[in-house]
């Protein structure tokens, strides 16, 4: 396992990692995620070692990376296993002369590397085309091979960096399942640097999101994405855009129980008297939960407290959320200033497709 | 000497060429082994010295660097007569091919130097940092990282670098150097010998176009 304490990097003045905390269990995989600048690639350049971190702690099995001599770290990093973005193949050497790279850096005999490389074509499903160079492959096949020499020295810990940028959906959720199976085979620890959501909640057990250097939430994927609106829960599973116009009768629903009937939707209806509309959603199985967030439209003349009384029974949370293009207009001047900081729970800060001042008010005046 | 304004007898060229065309090949090849032999390590620390390489170094960097720049800072014919004193030192005389190849080797050296630096940058980075994130040392890295994935722009270098010796080495036919640049001088320009001066000329083209087009091969095949 790997285990990462106040890590810090600092080029001169500026501080491009701020005190990192950050462990991952062999077997397990571990996003890491955050707009672009916010340290991601420096992270993944100081768990390789390939820059040295300005304090802190890097234990790999107990070991503390970061005190190594540079002979010690050379042999050191026979355990933290590198899948590069785009593969990063060299273009001169064939699918298996990549893999075996590694191997013939530490003088690992002819005979036993052909064995490894072999295996590991065969098990990324490369061995046909062992033979082939780089520009010969698709970006999907590079990257196959970019994990099996990842892996070829035996690594307890692997990093991949954005492994599947650049890749079309079909190969993303092959290298993700193939990622994913790795893991529980080799036991290997897993540091996953992406900037795309939907990896994270395809293959992650838990999730970082580091932000100007800093871990600003962090968590098991399942239960952020249950979690009260955050910004990364919202980010890992947005309320995909809801048809326009549906007004005050607007209402947002969450996925917060473990366990949700998923007929809540009609049970809603009967228990309400009332008809209720799906304007959009998203429910999908997250870290082996079902998750998920819609948009509804309730046409019932119950108090709001009844109405979200009714889904707390059936482990959703819901929050009344009025359509804000007709409704700004209708209520011009209206907002109330102090009703913005008050409503917490339910109005999105920065919902994706919410004006982010505009909406507690409304959602008070429209109560 | 003007009365013996005349050409050479076609018939004759070959036996005036020939030997010629050995000694600029000598020449050069002599050049050519003394400049890979050192101008590959320079480059290779050039870039390693740099603030991408293996062992940044800014005041190293910054002297080799230096270096590299000075021998390519002036012209050919001017550096040939400066290094005198250094030429009659190494070889004990400032005439004749032996006397060529110090001159020639210290404008070569730089050269290729730069080449070879140039060819190194073009690779990826990421592609730099596989070798040290999978636990190569830098002389690892060095032979199996950046001089296997330069090879393809090391050996267009290695073309452009012989043509330019070529070049030379019959700029070097002014201290007696001899060679095909010799004779077009002696024979072609001071004794208005056309036949030889044709001779030589053809043979200078082709020999550059046989250079550059078996260069550009050998990139092509390298490129997978």
């Amino acid at each position: 396992m790997i285990e990462i304490s106040a890590l810090t990097k600092r080029y001169g003045s500026l501080t491009v990692l701020d005190g990192i905390d950050f462990s991952v269990r062999r077997g397990e995989i571990a996003a890491v995620v955050g707009p672009s600048g916010a340290g991601k690639s420096t992270l993944a350049r100081c768990i390789n070692l390939l820059e040295r971190p300005s304090s802190g702690s890097i234990l790999v099995d107990g070991r503390d990376l970061t005190a190594l001599s540079r002979s010690q770290l050379r042999v050191a990093r026979r355990e933290i296993g590198t899948v590069f973005q785009s593969a990063g193949l060299l273009a001169r050497l064939t699918a298996a002369e990549n893999v075996a790279l590694p191997l013939r850096f530490f003088d690992i005999p002819h005979r036993e590397r052909v064995r490894r490389v072999g295996e590991l074509l065969e098990r990324v499903g490369m061995r046909h085309r062992a033979n082939h160079y780089p520009a010969q492959l698709s970006g999907g096949q590079q990257q196959r091979v970019g994990l099996a020499r990842g892996l070829v020295l035996g690594p307890s810990v692997l990093l991949a960096d954005e492994p599947t940028s650049g890749l079309d959906p079909g190969s993303t959720a092959s290298i993700l399942e193939l990622l994913s199976e790795l893991r529980t085979e080799l036991e290997v620890a897993v540091v996953l640097i992406t900037h795309e959501m939907d990896v994270v909640r395809t293959v992650a057990d838990t999730v970082a999101q580091l932000d100007h250097g800093k871990i600003v939430e962090r968590g098991a994927v399942a239960e952020v994405v249950s979690r009260s609106n955050s910004a990364l829960s919202r980010a890992l599973l947005p309320a995909p855009p809801a048809a326009a116009g549906a007004g005050a009768e607007t209402w947002q629903v969450r996925y917060e129980g473990t366990r949700v009937d998923p007929r809540w939707l009609s049970a809603i209806g009967r228990e309400l008297g009332a008809d209720v509309a799906l304007l959009s959603g998203l429910i999908e199985t997250v870290g082996g939960q079902t998750a998920g967030r819609a948009t509804l439209r309730i046409e019932t003349a119950a108090p709001d407290g009844e109405i979200s009384a009714a889904f707390r029974r059936h482990g959703l949370h819901a929050t009344r959320r009025a359509d804000e293009q007709p409704a700004a207009s209708g209520l011009a001047g209206a907002p109330d200033p102090l009703a913005a900081p008050a409503d917490l729970d339910g109005a999105p800060a920065a919902d994706p497709d919410g004006s982010p001042a505009a909406e507690p008010a409304l959602v008070r005046s429209a109560a | 000497m003007s009365a013996l304004a005349t050409s050479t007898a076609w018939s004759q060229v070959p036996s005036l060429l020939l030997p010629a065309l050995g000694q600029t090949a000598a020449m050069v090849g002599i050049v050519m082994s003394i400049v890979v032999a050192l101008g590959l390590p320079l480059g290779v620390l050039i870039f390693n010295t740099s603030p991408r390489g293996l062992a940044p170094h800014q005041g190293l960097h910054a002297v080799v660097s230096w270096i590299a720049n000075l021998g390519r800072s002036l012209p050919f014919l001017v550096l040939m007569a400066t290094v005198i004193p250094l030429t009659q030192l190494v070889v004990g005389t400032t005439i004749g091919i032996k006397a060529a190849i110090i001159p020639m080797s210290l404008a070569g050296i730089p050269f290729f130097a730069r080449l070879v630096e140039n060819a190194i940058r073009e690779i990826p980075p990421a592609r730099l940092d596989v070798g040290i994130a999978s636990g190569a040392s830098r002389l690892q890295t060095i032979r199996r990282i950046q001089l296997t994935e330069a090879l393809p722009g090391i050996v267009a270098g290695l073309a452009l670098n012989i043509i330019a010796m070529i070049e030379y080495s019959a700029i070097a036919g002014a201290i007696g150097a001899g060679g095909l640049g010799y004779l077009a001088v002696n024979y072609g320009y001071e004794q208005f010998d056309s036949h030889i001066m044709i001779s030589c000329i053809v043979l200078l083209v082709v020999i550059v176009q046989v250079v550059q087009f078996t260069g550009d091969r050998l990139v092509r095949s390298l490129i997978h």
